[in-house]
Formats: C-alpha cells, sequence, structure tokens
C-alpha cells in the first residue's frame, strides 16, 4: 500500500472544528466567572467608587459634573477594565490550562478572541449597562446618556482587545499589574479621546455620526489585528515559563 | 548579497564594522552639528513673526524627527526579530529605545520652552503634544518590559511585539496637525515640496537633522557593541577583545 492512500497520521473524525472550539474556551470561561462571582463584582464596584469620588474630591456642582460627567465615567471604565485584564489568563496560566490552549489544533488567535470576548461580556457589557445610572447621578441629559452608552458600548470590547495582548505580555511576570497598566494606558488614550469626544459632540447637539464611525473603525482593527498580537505574545510568555 | 544577510547575524562581525565606522560618523556628526546648529543659532535671519524665539526650531524639529524615525526603525528591526530571529534586530531595539525615549523627551521639553514665548503657556492638549507624549509612554513601556522579563530571549520577542503594537501611534502623531484643527504648526518639512522658508533658515535645519541622525548612527553603534560585550562576554572572541584593550 502506497502512503498516499494511507496517511502515517490519520486525522481523527470527531476533530472538533474551529467555532465549536471557540464556543467551548468561551463557555467554559463563564462557567469558571460564574463559579467565582465576587470576581465579577469587583470591577463594577469598582467602576461605581471611582466614579463617586469625583463630585466627593472635585466637584458637587451640577455644571462641573455635566460637563465633565461623560470623561469621568470614561476614565473610570477604563481602569475598571484594566484592573480586570490581569485575570483574563492568569489562572489558566497557574494551573496549565493555558499550555493546552496553545497545543490546540484550532488556530490559536481565534481561542484567544474568543477568551477575550468571554471577558468583555463579563466585564465591559455590565458597565455598559450600568453606565445609564451613573450617567444620571453625574446629571447628564437623555441623549448624553444614550450617545455615552453607545460609545462604551463600542470602545470597551476594543479596551478588551488590545488589554489582551499586554495581559498576555506580562504573563508570569512578578509586577505584572503596574507593568500591564504601563503598557497599555497610551494604547488605550485614542479611544478615550474618542470615546468623551463622541458625548461632547453629543452635548453640544453637533452631529456624531462620523465619531461614532471612527469608533467603529477602532474597534473593527482591534478585532482583526489584536488576537494576532496576544496570541504571538502568549506563546512567547509560555515558552518563558 | 545573501552573505551580508548571513553576516548581519553575527555579532562579532558587526562589532568589527562598528568600531571601523564609529568615527567617521561621529566626525560627521560634530561637523554637521556644529555648522547646522552655529549657523542655524547665530547667523541665520529672523523670523518676520516669531523674532528670534524660533531659533530653538533647530534643536526640535531634528529630534522630533528623530524621534518617530527611531520608532519606526526599533518597528522594523522588531519584525527582524520575530520573523527572522536575528541576533542584532534585537540588540538593536534594546540598545536605541533609551534613545529614543530621551530624544522624545527633548522635543517635548524644546517645544514647551518655544510655546511659552509664541502660545503663551508651556503645555497645551494638543493632538501633536499628546501624540508624542504617547510615544514618550510608549518608549518607556518597551524599555520597562525589556527591564522585566530575565529570559533574554522571551524579553526581546515580547518587546519586539509591544514596540509593533505602537507602531499605530506614528500616522497618527504625523497627520495630527493636518487632522486636527490645533495650535501647533504644520510640518516644517516635507519631502514633496519645497520649503516655504528662505534657504538661509531651512538648510541648516536640514544640516541639524542630518547630524542628528549620524549622532545618533553613532550612539546607536556604541549601545549596541556594549550590548553585545555583555551578550557573548563567554565568547573567546570579546575575552581576546578585552585582553587586547587591557594591553593596548
Amino acid at each position: 500500500m502506497n502512503a498516499e492512500t494511507r496517511p502515517l497520521i490519520k486525522h481523527q473524525e470527531s476533530a472538533v472544528s474551529t467555532v465549536a472550539a471557540m464556543r467551548a474556551v468561551f463557555s467554559r470561561d463563564m462557567k469558571v466567572a460564574f463559579r467565582q462571582r465576587q470576581d465579577l463584582l469587583n470591577p463594577l464596584l469598582f467602576f461605581v467608587m471611582v466614579v463617586t469620588l469625583f463630585p466627593l474630591g472635585v466637584s458637587p456642582e451640577v455644571s462641573f459634573l455635566r460637563e465633565a460627567g461623560a470623561g469621568i465615567l470614561w476614565v473610570a471604565a477604563l481602569l475598571s477594565v484594566l484592573l480586570s485584564l490581569d485575570h483574563l489568563f492568569r489562572h489558566d496560566f497557574d494551573d496549565g490550562t493555558l499550555e493546552q490552549l496553545v497545543l490546540q489544533p484550532q488556530p490559536l488567535f481565534l481561542l484567544v478572541l474568543a477568551k477575550t470576548l468571554a471577558h468583555w461580556v463579563l466585564t465591559g457589557l455590565p458597565l455598559v449597562l450600568l453606565a445609564p445610572v451613573l450617567g444620571v447621578m453625574v446629571h447628564l441629559d437623555g441623549n448624553s446618556i444614550a450617545v455615552l452608552c453607545l460609545t462604551l458600548l463600542i470602545g470597551t470590547p476594543v479596551l478588551s482587545l488590545i488589554g489582551s495582548i499586554g495581559a498576555a505580555l506580562t504573563l508570569g511576570l512578578r509586577s505584572a499589574g503596574v507593568l500591564l497598566s504601563l503598557l497599555i494606558i497610551p494604547l488605550y488614550i485614542p479611544v478615550l479621546i474618542f470615546g468623551t469626544g463622541t458625548v461632547a459632540a453629543a452635548t453640544e447637539g453637533a452631529p456624531v455620526g462620523a465619531y461614532v464611525a471612527l469608533m467603529g473603525a477602532f474597534l473593527v482593527l482591534a478585532i482583526t489585528l489584536a488576537p494576532f498580537a496576544a496570541a504571538a505574545a502568549l506563546k512567547i510568555s509560555l515558552s518563558n515559563s | 548579497m545573501w552573505q551580508i544577510f548571513h553576516k548581519l547575524g553575527s555579532p562579532k562581525w558587526f562589532f568589527g564594522i562598528a568600531t571601523r565606522l564609529m568615527p567617521w560618523l561621529l566626525a560627521g556628526a560634530l561637523a554637521l552639528l556644529a555648522v547646522g546648529l552655529v549657523w542655524g543659532l547665530a547667523f541665520a535671519p529672523k523670523d518676520y513673526l516669531q523674532g528670534n524665539s524660533y531659533r530653538i526650531i533647530f534643536i526640535h524639529v531634528p529630534s522630533a524627527f528623530l524621534a518617530q524615525s527611531v520608532y519606526i526603525m526599533m518597528a522594523t528591526a522588531a519584525v527582524v526579530t520575530l520573523v527572522w530571529r536575528m541576533k542584532l534586530a534585537d540588540v538593536f531595539v534594546k540598545a536605541v529605545a533609551p534613545v529614543g525615549l530621551v530624544l522624545t523627551f527633548l522635543a517635548l521639553f524644546t517645544g514647551a520652552v518655544w510655546g511659552k514665548p509664541t502660545w503663551g503657556t508651556w503645555w497645551i492638549w494638543d493632538a501633536r503634544l499628546t501624540s508624542m507624549l504617547i510615544l514618550l509612554f510608549l518608549y518607556g513601556g518597551a524599555i520597562a518590559l525589556d527591564r522585566a522579563i530575565n529570559d533574554e530571549k522571551s524579553a526581546a520577542r515580547a518587546v519586539a511585539v509591544l514596540v509593533l503594537v505602537g507602531v499605530v501611534n506614528i500616522p497618527i502623531i504625523k497627520y495630527s496637525v493636518e487632522w486636527w484643527n490645533t495650535l501647533h504648526q504644520p510640518a516644517t518639512f516635507k519631502l514633496t515640496e519645497k520649503p516655504s522658508m528662505p534657504a538661509e533658515m531651512w538648510v541648516p535645519l536640514l544640516l541639524s537633522v542630518l547630524g542628528l541622525y549620524l549622532l545618533f548612527g553613532w550612539l546607536a553603534c556604541l549601545r549596541m557593541q556594549t550590548e553585545i560585550l555583555v551578550r557573548e562576554q563567554r565568547t573567546r572572541w570579546v575575552k581576546e577583545h578585552v585582553l587586547a584593550r587591557r594591553a593596548g
């Protein structure tokens, strides 16, 4: 029998498709997260607390809060995403799951994308849902709150995606938390500028279409490029340990 | 052609070339910078609008130019590190990151000094300034990451990924003065257009830029040599080199 008719290694017929693998990674991360509910709650509490600091620390004046509110909410959201990023790969790294993930036949960047998506659903999405309440507390008007939620909805996945690169790079390092912030905050600045710029335009009654389109472009760019960088960084970090 | 490519992978070969190249780089840098800076700072005509205060342009523009240029060079070297795993590429990235940081700081500092008399303020949250500040943070992040990882190879590759991700900032800096209507004046030089300044102004500026490039080349060679000596300290040629130095 020649080699062509009988391959040396036969692929298993029940090989998991990429989409199924992504779905499995996603649902596993969701399950793990829901078994440690405190971890889910902490970034949200942090978000609310940071926003609370501004009226107390700077000024409770309605005029100040109305002007600065969107920026305060955005900065608080950014910081709380940043805090939660350390969890993205850490547990899987510690217990060896991550190595198994890298060894899967499916492309790693898609599995990383699934993990990042789970991270966003667990941390970014709750922030978006909580934002209207805080928006009312900083006296934003209805239209501004709607636009703010829209920018957060587009912007927080970008934060998770860019953050996944930093989380992968700092995996297994001793002072990972601070280093992660150092590496990632510069890359967050454009998202922050456009996120708050959109709300500022809406508050002034200017059209926001162009801003929203630009944020959409950020999101598309992040979805297409960030998982590649994060996957490369993961491989480097794992070969290091 | 391929031979040069292979030789570039050899730190020892580069060390020799750099030793021979460095005096020329330094001499060229000093000559060009001396002519460019003295001409620019002392003899170039006054600006019709800004008087003498514009003269800081002869330091500001070269350092800002180099700050971005060095980042692009680092990104190119980062690609080489990731794709071909060439040793010299990551030596380069590691060696020049602090130089880039200093150049960026110099550009921001001279910009602040220039901004005070012309804009009436040291700092403004303008697009060009903010994106240059981000560049400073990116350099800082790359250096911090490099220091945090002990293993040489993983450090080099991790930094390479980070540098490549940060490259998105470069077009933002470049076009910030055109995309946003800001306080910062448009670019002084464009490759495709005739400069709007008289020759007595742009020639010394060009000389300063070229001089700083050469100075950067010299610094890069020097710092790369140091890094190579540290990395290759166990090899025989380094021991011989050090012994010869001590004897001579």
